[in-house]
């Protein structure tokens, strides 16, 4: 179970980048799992295991995230109208190309990123043993969200940027640069995937074929969240940490069907995801 | 209202959509080919023909991976560019399709038609029991369904260790045979013609189907889908036909797949397979068959041949390529040469110093 909550949480913090870009900015990024990835390296190669090395690779990987997803904005800028196929190549080929990157940097080993020495070990809760990490790792990462959807649902910039979401031309008639709007969440969702691989790197290592495994699983996450909704991708990434985590100690074998399942089961239902913000694909 | 049968409004309805949306010539027109472009297709056949008698063993090798892929990349484009639906999801109908015709090849029959057929049966029905779901999408959340699938089929071929022997990946498949009788091939050069003569066979009634009236409905279902439904036409059950022809299509490639490689892994279903096999489709330009087979040249060109030259990066030569493909030749190499002509034009204008917009 809370293991399962951990991997939830985790996959929120990547979902909720990719589901308010295309949201936001109806630009779909199928580098999202790269993002996570480089959050991940930047764990492997600053944490040492002090709580100094976790700190300053949350530094590196939020500012990697910001740089990272503004060069993504900027690089699909261009093909403003031109349709999602063109923005899919053009990601998946940006993906390719800084996997292949990595791949030299960090050769082809899953690398297993260290915890601070503090959190390394376990504890014991009603006869179950957790490791600290995750534990620790729940709490932040539900703070996290629990930010992101105050921001979201609460505050003025989260009012204006989902008012850019719902009629971007009337947002700009009210003098407000959409453009710069549209920057900020691109950034913005890249810095939460690069944070959520920083605090992740102890719980999915970083390896080749990481970024595929979290691109799939955040957009399984966002196709049942419904595009574009915080809530959505919340309750989404709980549910498929769930049915990952119990379907992989339970029914080993039949774990990929589980989460097909889930997604045919929420599809059945509500074919937009259970939360869908205005805007459909 | 009759929904089997068209009412003639709608197949008028149906032809006026496509008729705004492509400047081509009437698809449905009887096969009547110009003197140019016969020269061309028999200039490819000949050169098709001649490469086992002109090229090595390696580049021959590389030739019939591109004769699979281009098969597999007109199942992409079948769902991509003709009706209008991004899938990044065939390489589970193939790894599908390379499966069934694996396990037949090694328990049933070592013919090459018998494994063909159980492939394609194979991919039919993982399609329908999988499609349902994907169709229930259009755009963007139907490429995120399917890459779902891809990848579920994916871990699944890893999983299921008692048919797939999961990662060890199949081993042990016997050459493919043509004709009772016959000797198994194992030669590379009889290996690629029996690869060409079913890609050659593949493309002819994917060229014959594009021209039925349901290649006509699929088109419109791309360009107008609620002005097709308007008239009539229950438009899920023929995105429903797309997926599962496709899906067919793709275990066929698999099928060539396992009788030219006769080793089968998970890895032969991965997502990189169904990336590459769209970006073919994206650099041949979407919606154009013989520029699929093409853009499928050119990736696996680029992936075996190229990436071998640059000491195995071959990935990263593929993502430059998905970058460049995505900047200069928004139509595809099948684009035409008025896309050039512009690109050159706009190359010499920066050259010039003139501001590029």
């Amino acid at each position: 179970m809370i293991d399962g909550v951990a991997f939830g949480l985790l996959l929120f913090t990547l979902a909720v980048g990719l589901s308010l870009v295309f949201g936001m900015m109806d630009v779909l990024n199928l580098a999202h799992g790269t993002l996570y990835l480089a959050g991940a390296y930047t764990a492997y190669a600053l944490s040492d295991g002090s709580w100094l090395g976790l700190l300053i690779a949350i530094v590196v990987g939020l500012l990697v995230g910001v740089l990272g997803g503004g060069l993504l904005a900027a690089a699909v800028a261009p093909l403003q109208g031109r349709g999602h196929l063109d923005q899919a190549a053009l990601t998946l080929g940006i993906s390719f190309i800084v996997a292949e990157i990595f791949l030299m940097v960090f050769s082809a080993e899953t690398l297993s990123a260290a915890p601070p020495a503090a959190l390394a070990g376990s504890i014991t809760v009603l006869g179950y043993t957790y490791p600290l990490y995750r534990l620790v790792f729940i709490g932040v990462a539900g703070v996290l969200a629990a930010l992101v959807y105050l921001a979201f649902e609460r505050s003025s910039v989260g009012a204006l940027v989902r008012a850019t979401v719902a009629d971007r031309d009337m947002v700009r008639a009210m003098g407000v640069d959409t453009r710069k709007i549209l920057f900020g969440v691109f950034a913005f969702g890249a810095a939460l995937a690069t944070l959520g691989g920083v605090l992740g790197a102890p719980i999915l290592a970083p390896g080749p074929h990481v970024d595929q495994r979290v691109l799939v699983l955040s957009l399984v996450v966002v196709v049942i969240g419904g595009l574009g909704s915080v809530r959505g991708a919340l309750l989404g990434a709980l549910l498929i940490g769930q049915v990952q985590t119990l379907g992989v100690a339970l029914l080993p074998t039949y774990a990929p069907f589980l989460l097909f399942g889930a997604m045919l089961f929420v599809l059945a239902v509500r074919p937009q995801g259970l939360f869908a913000t205005g805007k459909t694909a | 209202m009759s929904t089997t049968q068209p009412a003639p409004q709608a197949r008028q309805a149906t032809r006026g959509a496509r008729q705004g949306a492509r400047p081509q010539a009437d698809p449905r027109r009887p096969f009547r080919p110009d003197l140019r472009t016969s020269v061309v297709v028999g200039a490819v056949l000949v050169a098709l023909l001649a490469i086992p008698w002109v090229l090595g063993t390696y580049a021959v090798m590389t030739f019939t991976k591109i004769l699979i892929f281009a098969v597999l990349a007109m199942s992409v484009n079948l769902l991509t560019g003709i009706t209008g639906l991004p899938t990044l999801g065939q390489a589970a109908y193939f790894g599908v399709g390379a499966y069934a015709g694996a396990l037949t090849a090694i328990h049933f029959s070592e013919l090459g038609i018998v494994q063909i057929l159980v492939a394609v049966g194979a991919g039919v029905i993982a399609a329908l029991l999988t499609g349902p779901v994907a169709i229930r999408a259009r755009g963007v959340a139907f490429l995120m369904i399917t890459l779902a699938i891809g990848e579920i089929a994916y871990s699944a071929a890893g999983q299921l260790h008692g048919i797939t022997r999961g990662t060890d990946g199949l081993s042990g498949i016997p050459p493919v045979v043509v004709a009772p009788g016959m000797e198994g091939l194992r030669n590379q050069g009889y290996i690629y013609y029996y690869v060409l003569a079913v890609a050659i066979l593949a493309y002819v009634l994917v060229a014959i189907l594009l021209r039925s009236p349901l290649g006509l409905t699929l088109r419109g279902l791309r360009d107008n889908e609620s002005r097709l439904r308007a008239v009539g036409y229950r438009t899920g059950s023929y995105a429903l036909a797309a997926y599962v022809i496709a899906g067919g299509l793709a275990a066929l490639a698999g099928s060539l797949w396992t009788s030219s490689q006769r080793f089968v892994a998970p890895g032969d279903m991965g997502f990189q397979v169904a990336a590459l096999a769209l970006l073919a489709v994206i650099v041949g330009g979407v919606g154009s068959m013989w520029g699929a087979c093409l853009g499928a040249m050119v990736v696996i060109f680029t992936r075996d041949y190229l990436g071998q030259m640059a000491s195995g990066h071959g990935p990263l030569l593929l993502g430059i390529l998905f970058v460049l493909a995505v900047y200069l030749l928004p139509k595809g190499l099948a684009g035409g040469p008025r896309q050039w002509g512009g690109l050159l034009r706009r190359l010499r204008k920066s050259a010039a110093g003139e501001v590029e917009v």
